[in-house]
């Protein structure tokens, strides 16, 4: 039982992470329709930003981490500017291979500046974050993912149902074409998608990389975990993707706690084809689809 | 009656879809191709280094795998993120049926073709179904699956060990070293290049053509995309896995490493730097990647010599998958239609210099 729970805590708070930063891949795949596959290497950026500040700059944590925020943001946004805009209009083959060529140059990037290596974070966290949940004790790192997590979904909640650029990005959301004739920017509410995704992704970053460390291989790998978290959500549901998420997260520590070690990386892609198989339009999302 | 050779078209003359349908418009191309293919076959008897025509072998067996994607991607509009994985399962099914079932080459090749076919069609199948790019997402599961698979089915792959193969025989001759392979690989490659160029003027060639246009208007004439998508997938995955068991013949063993997400990435580059769409495109793609792969480790070599680049840790991999990425954006940014559009715009000018047009 004690192993259990552990399990599931673990599987949790992991999951919870995967659904945040599916949920950046699902605003931008929302407002575009573009499949992001350099997803893995924005949660990279994002945890590298915050060791370059928080070990080389040596700021405050708070500060770091406002600032690697910021700086996923502007990344974000130049992503858009300089790579995806010149094909708006284009067939969607064609951006969907310019985001695997950005995967595999933002790798190839950080892995020439930062090497393969394994970094962890100075030990930041009280201690006393810790919380005793009957007889498991839930680490700070998790507390803080969850407190993180859950503030950014009610800022995000908030944003898309209040704001007025979060309505202009669901209204292009929702039916591109309409949206433009009652005078939406979408070139705007394309750059802000990228940048809020980025942002989001950035800040998964951080938070895996308190949890496990920061390394190129892993963390870009990470990031195509979100294809089975948003395909068992529904690919466009922002709700979908974190119960995907939680539920990938928690299968993936079972099969690793009680099946064997190595299968935890491989169950997800399983889940994904069995998925694809039975109900492709995932728990949450529009049966939109086309059988073609 | 001696035929009269037609060198330099000027203007569109078909006066029949046959006249449409013929590969080369002029006798001039016909011959060029006679041409370059002879020219070809003398290479190794010149002068130059093995390493050369190793890197040649390579380069050849990369173009039939790319050659296959490219029927997919290009002609069917269909991503695969899990080509590099086909590839391996195609090298594994070779080495299985050579050492086990002792089977020889010209048997065991096209076999690993169908099983990679069959392997391919796990993960086409269910996506086939959908419209968008559930295949890419199937494929890239695909691709994560079965490195899983390769690495822990020990008894059939022997895991990390790796499976020595034995050498191929073809008629009395056992195929040994690099020139031997050459003369194995290069006419392979153009016999599947046939097939290819062949397969695209067929009714399955202007059905995938159809559906990577307009699926819906494809589907309104009254193609069934279903099958026709699946019977893509098929193809290109027998590409992949014709071409793995090649090279695993020619590696003589293979271990699980290599077949992993950047080759896949890798021969999805050389599709879209050759050009989508473009069976002569594969095969620019092919030679350019391999070359820019040798042309990085020649200069990792040199520089790796110097105490500065020693220091900072410079190594190869992430250097070549930075380029493959620049290359793949600016290629999709400046030319989405690759080397071959590049090939037909200089070939163009060529011909009707001195004129502009």
């Amino acid at each position: 039982m004690d192993f259990f729970m552990q399990l599931l805590i673990g599987g949790l708070s992991v999951g919870f992470v995967y659904g945040l930063s599916a949920m950046g891949f699902v605003m931008i795949f929302k407002s575009s329709s573009v499949l992001n596959f350099a997803h893995g290497e924005l949660l990279a950026l994002g945890g590298y930003f915050f060791l370059i500040f928080i070990t080389i700059v040596k700021l405050p944590v708070i500060l770091a981490f406002i600032f690697t925020l910021l700086a996923c943001f502007i990344t974000g946004i130049l992503i858009e500017r300089v790579f995806l805009r010149s094909l708006i209009g284009e067939k969607l083959i064609f951006v969907i291979m310019l985001t695997v060529g950005l995967a595999a140059m933002f790798k190839g990037l950080l892995l020439l500046i930062f090497g393969g290596n394994l970094y962890t974070y100075p030990d930041f966290l009280p201690a006393a974050m810790g919380i005793q949940l009957g007889v498991v004790q839930v680490p700070p790192v998790y507390v803080a993912t969850f407190g993180i997590g859950i503030f950014f979904l009610v800022l995000f909640g908030l944003f898309f149902k209040f704001s007025s650029q979060g309505i202009y990005m669901r209204s292009v959301a929702d039916n591109q074409r309409a949206s433009l004739s009652l005078g939406v920017n979408v070139r705007r509410v394309f750059a802000l998608s990228w940048a809020i995704a980025a942002l989001v992704a950035g800040m998964s970053g951080v938070v895996l990389g308190i949890i496990n460390g920061v390394n190129v291989h892993d963390l870009s790998a990470l990031g195509l975990k979100v294809f089975p978290v948003i395909i068992l959500g529904g690919l466009d549901s922002i709700g979908g993707a974190i119960v995907g998420g939680l539920i990938i997260g928690i299968l993936e520590t079972f099969t690793g706690g009680y099946i064997s070690p190595s299968l935890r990386d491989v169950i997800p892609y399983i889940i994904l084809v069995f998925i694809l198989l039975v109900k492709p339009y995932g728990l949450f999302g529009l049966k939109e689809i086309e059988r073609v | 009656m001696m035929k009269k050779f037609q060198l330099h078209p000027c203007g569109n003359y078909n006066e029949s879809y046959n006249s449409e349908l013929t590969i080369y418009s002029t006798d001039f191309g016909r011959i060029g191709v006679v041409v370059g293919i002879l020219l070809l076959f003398l290479v190794p008897f010149l002068p130059i280094s093995p390493y050369i025509i190793y890197v040649m072998n390579l380069t050849g067996i990369a173009a039939i795998s790319v050659v296959g994607l490219n029927l997919l991607t290009g002609f069917t509009g269909q991503i695969s993120l899990g080509h590099g994985a086909f590839f391996g399962v195609g090298a594994y099914a070779g080495a299985i049926l050579a050492t086990r079932l002792n089977l020889p080459i010209f048997i065991t090749l096209p076999a690993a073709g169908l099983i990679t076919a069959g392997v391919g069609m796990i993960f086409g199948v269910p996506s086939g179904r959908l419209k968008g790019l559930y295949l890419t997402i199937a494929t890239l599961a695909g691709q994560f699956i079965i490195e899983y698979v390769l690495v822990h089915w020990e008894y059939m792959t022997k895991g990390t060990m790796g499976i020595t193969l034995p050498m191929p025989k073809l008629g009395g001759f056992t195929l040994m070293g690099d020139v031997p392979f050459f003369y194995l690989i290069f006419p392979l490659l153009i016999l599947m290049t046939w097939i290819a160029v062949n397969i695209i003027r067929t009714r399955f060639g202007r059905a995938w053509i159809a559906i990577r246009d307009n699926d819906r208007a494809a589907e309104g004439m009254g193609i069934p995309i279903f099958p026709y998508k699946v019977f893509a997938f098929a193809v290109s995955s027998f590409y992949a896995g014709f071409a793995g068991a090649l090279w695993a013949y020619y590696m003589g063993s293979i271990t699980t490493e290599p077949f992993n997400l950047s080759l896949s990435v890798e021969y999805l580059a050389m599709v879209i730097i050759g050009g989508m769409g473009s069976i002569s495109g594969s095969i620019f793609g092919a030679v350019f990647i391999t070359a820019l792969n040798e042309l990085l480790r020649l200069m990792t070599d040199t520089l790796m010599n110097s105490a500065i680049v020693t220091q900072l840790g410079l190594s190869l991999a992430p250097l070549r998958e930075f380029f493959y990425g620049v290359a793949i954006v600016l290629f999709i940014l400046f030319e989405p239609r690759g080397l071959a559009e590049l090939w037909r715009i200089v070939r163009s000018n060529f011909r009707l210099w001195p004129f502009p047009y």
